[in-house]
């Protein structure tokens, strides 16, 4: 069955992506709250720019990065200067990269939600007295919540499925940075067909039955409303 | 429950909105009212003609640039001010979709009970709930109901937010005749009951004539007309055009009940009339609406008619009616007025003019409720 590499490599892989998820959760929400809600002529810009991973090679991303947070790159000064040391090659700089490389996986299907809700039933709730925060809490995020669950799985499923991205700036580290994806191409390149099946399995197994659930989810639901349609 | 805003200090309303063409392509605002204790006031017009604008910023839902809004003693809006919508206290039914989707009619009104700014009156729920008949519906989703339900459900929520003034944005609109004639009496019931002042826009003069004590006639931005509803609808009004919809409003008392040819006899402002099945209880007090296309004229009584109500009337004036064939004769009946629409030829065989002694004919009078 499962070697303890492959073990290895999967729990970090759940590791990295629960933290990516978690952190996109918190930062992207209220940016799809501005992209959807804002009048402001900066929200094409920024959602071009948030948008740029659906369409970049992640090696580019992954080169810039790289570039960014070395020893001689602006966060990489940062973070050196905050005593952090440098990013590339640990857990800290793939969370990093992958936030960026997931970010419109998440953003975009809350910014959907947020968008469909419409202005009625926020004017609604502030005829009733709700202050912004209110209506935001009481009114946008229980309506939105279709569009969170279809960004939670998608920034999930996304960062344990990235490869590019984590080769460029993470490397090969074993409990550091080797998640799965590395780990299946070290395998194929070492013609250990024994081990890469297992592990292959085993991901085909999780992705299915995590899309089952929310499948299942949409059905009892009644409506299709989980959008996986992440427009650009 | 009429004690709710018993306390009703004097009701004054400012509203100046100001929107250029260049703003919005094709619309323009010019709007200064002043209304003092005006009780419903009935904003009509096509749509189109600013009517909703006017409301959603006297709501603070649209921010029109340079506007002056004040309610009693309070600026909600001038050049430095702006009070959000959730800081005016105000109750507002949409002409649809107005309920939160994802609440229950009870959480619905709960979200209004726990935010409004005042402390709750005893009993005012249970009485609003039965008054609008809702207390079957309280654990159904919001699309799960008809939308007669959803907006008297509406109605309900707005006033158990116990606002200063409500304001309804069409609240007929999306319903059918059937449903209409359901929720009438609803609005007419939280009108007598609830002292409380309302702002109803509606492009209905069914409705307007129905429920309003004041009218304001909006005309591509602008208010054209304003008065009683008698004193807006009794003529041809160009800013209406509806020539077959002129007539007058007359508030009367059911003085007796003839059981065996089933007739409601009205007393009027002028005289009594006899209307088929207006109401059974002597003492209730109606209105009714009586279009001038359903009044003729004679010049002495005719007692060999199918008509049952004929009344000596003076002529006051005439005027055009859009048709050119016809004319519209202003009548007085006793202290009250009525209005005929009459072919010219008539007026020139009946020779009528101004000071002219002669008979109406009333063929139909509309009960409003």
């Amino acid at each position: 069955m499962l070697t303890p590499e492959n073990m290895a490599a999967i729990k970090l892989s759940l590791e990295l992506a629960a933290c990516v998820t978690l952190i996109l959760l918190i930062f992207g929400t209220p940016l799809a709250w501005w992209l959807a809600r804002s009048e402001s002529s900066w929200t094409a810009p920024v959602g071009a720019v948030v948008a740029l991973p659906l369409v970049l090679p992640p090696t580019v991303l992954g080169f810039y990065l790289l570039l960014a947070m070395g020893p001689s790159g602006y966060l990489g000064q940062l973070t050196a200067t905050l005593g952090l040391g440098t990013l590339p090659f640990t857990f800290s700089g793939l969370v990093v990269g992958s936030c960026l490389y997931s970010l419109p996986f998440v953003v975009q299907p809350i910014q959907i939600a947020f968008q469909s809700i419409g202005n009625r039933p926020l004017e609604i709730a502030a005829i009733l007295g709700a202050s912004p925060i209110d209506r935001f809490i009481t009114v946008a995020l229980p309506l939105a919540k279709p569009g969170f669950l279809t960004a939670t799985i998608l920034g999930f499923a996304h960062t344990i499925g990235e490869f590019g991205v984590v080769l460029m700036i993470g490397g090969n580290i074993p409990n550091e940075t080797r998640v799965v994806s590395v780990q299946m191409y070290d395998h194929v390149e070492a013609l250990a067909y024994d081990q890469a099946h297992p592990l292959a399995a085993a991901m085909v197994l999780l992705s299915f039955l995590t899309l089952l659930v929310l499948y299942f989810y949409q059905k009892v639901r009644g409506r299709a409303k989980t959008n996986f349609g992440v427009s650009i | 429950m009429t004690e709710m805003l018993k306390k009703n200090t004097r009701t004054s309303i400012t509203v100046q909105l100001k929107q250029g063409k260049e703003i919005k392509h094709n619309f323009s605002l010019d709007i200064d009212t002043h209304l003092s204790d005006p009780g419903v006031v009935g904003i009509f017009g096509e749509s189109g003609s600013g009517k909703t604008t006017f409301l959603r910023s006297f709501a603070g839902l649209l921010k029109l640039p340079s506007a002056v809004i004040s309610f009693n003693d309070e600026v909600w809006q001038n050049d430095q001010i702006f009070v959000p919508t959730h800081k005016r206290s105000i109750g507002y039914v949409f002409q649809e979709d107005g309920l939160l989707p994802h609440l229950t009619v009870q959480q619905n009104l709960d979200y209004a009970v726990r935010r409004k700014r005042k402390v709750s009156m005893e009993g005012l729920y249970k009485k609003v709930v039965s008054i609008l008949n809702i207390e079957s519906l309280l654990s159904a989703l919001p699309d799960q109901l008809s939308g007669g339900e959803r907006q008297r459900v509406s109605i309900a929520r707005s006033l158990l937010q116990q606002p200063r003034i409500l304001l309804m944005d069409e609240p007929l609109a999306s319903l059918d005749e059937k449903r209409k004639r359901e929720i009438l009496p609803y609005l007419e019931r939280v009108s007598k009951q609830f002292v409380i002042p309302i702002l109803y826009v509606s492009h209905s003069v069914e409705e307007i004539a129905r429920l309003a004590d004041y009218v304001l006639v909006f005309k591509q931005g602008r208010i054209v007309e304003e008065g009683s509803p008698n004193s807006v609808f009794a003529k041809e009004n160009p800013f209406i055009g509806l020539s077959d919809e002129v007539g007058v409003v007359l508030d009367g008392v059911i003085s007796a009940w003839d059981e065996i040819w089933e007739l409601s006899t009205v007393s009027t402002d002028c005289g009594d009339l006899l209307i088929p099945k207006a109401g059974t209880v002597v003492g209730t007090t109606i209105r009714v609406r009586i279009l001038a296309k359903d009044v003729s004229l004679m010049e002495t009584p005719e007692s060999k008619s199918s008509i049952l109500n004929q009344l000596s009337a003076d002529v006051l004036e005439l005027s055009r009616d859009q048709n050119t064939a016809m004319s519209l004769v202003n009548l007085r009946v006793k202290s009250a007025h009525l209005v005929a629409r009459i072919s010219r030829k008539s007026i020139d065989q009946l020779k009528i003019a101004p000071g002219k002694s002669l008979w109406v004919q009333i063929k139909a009078a509309a009960v409003l409720n």
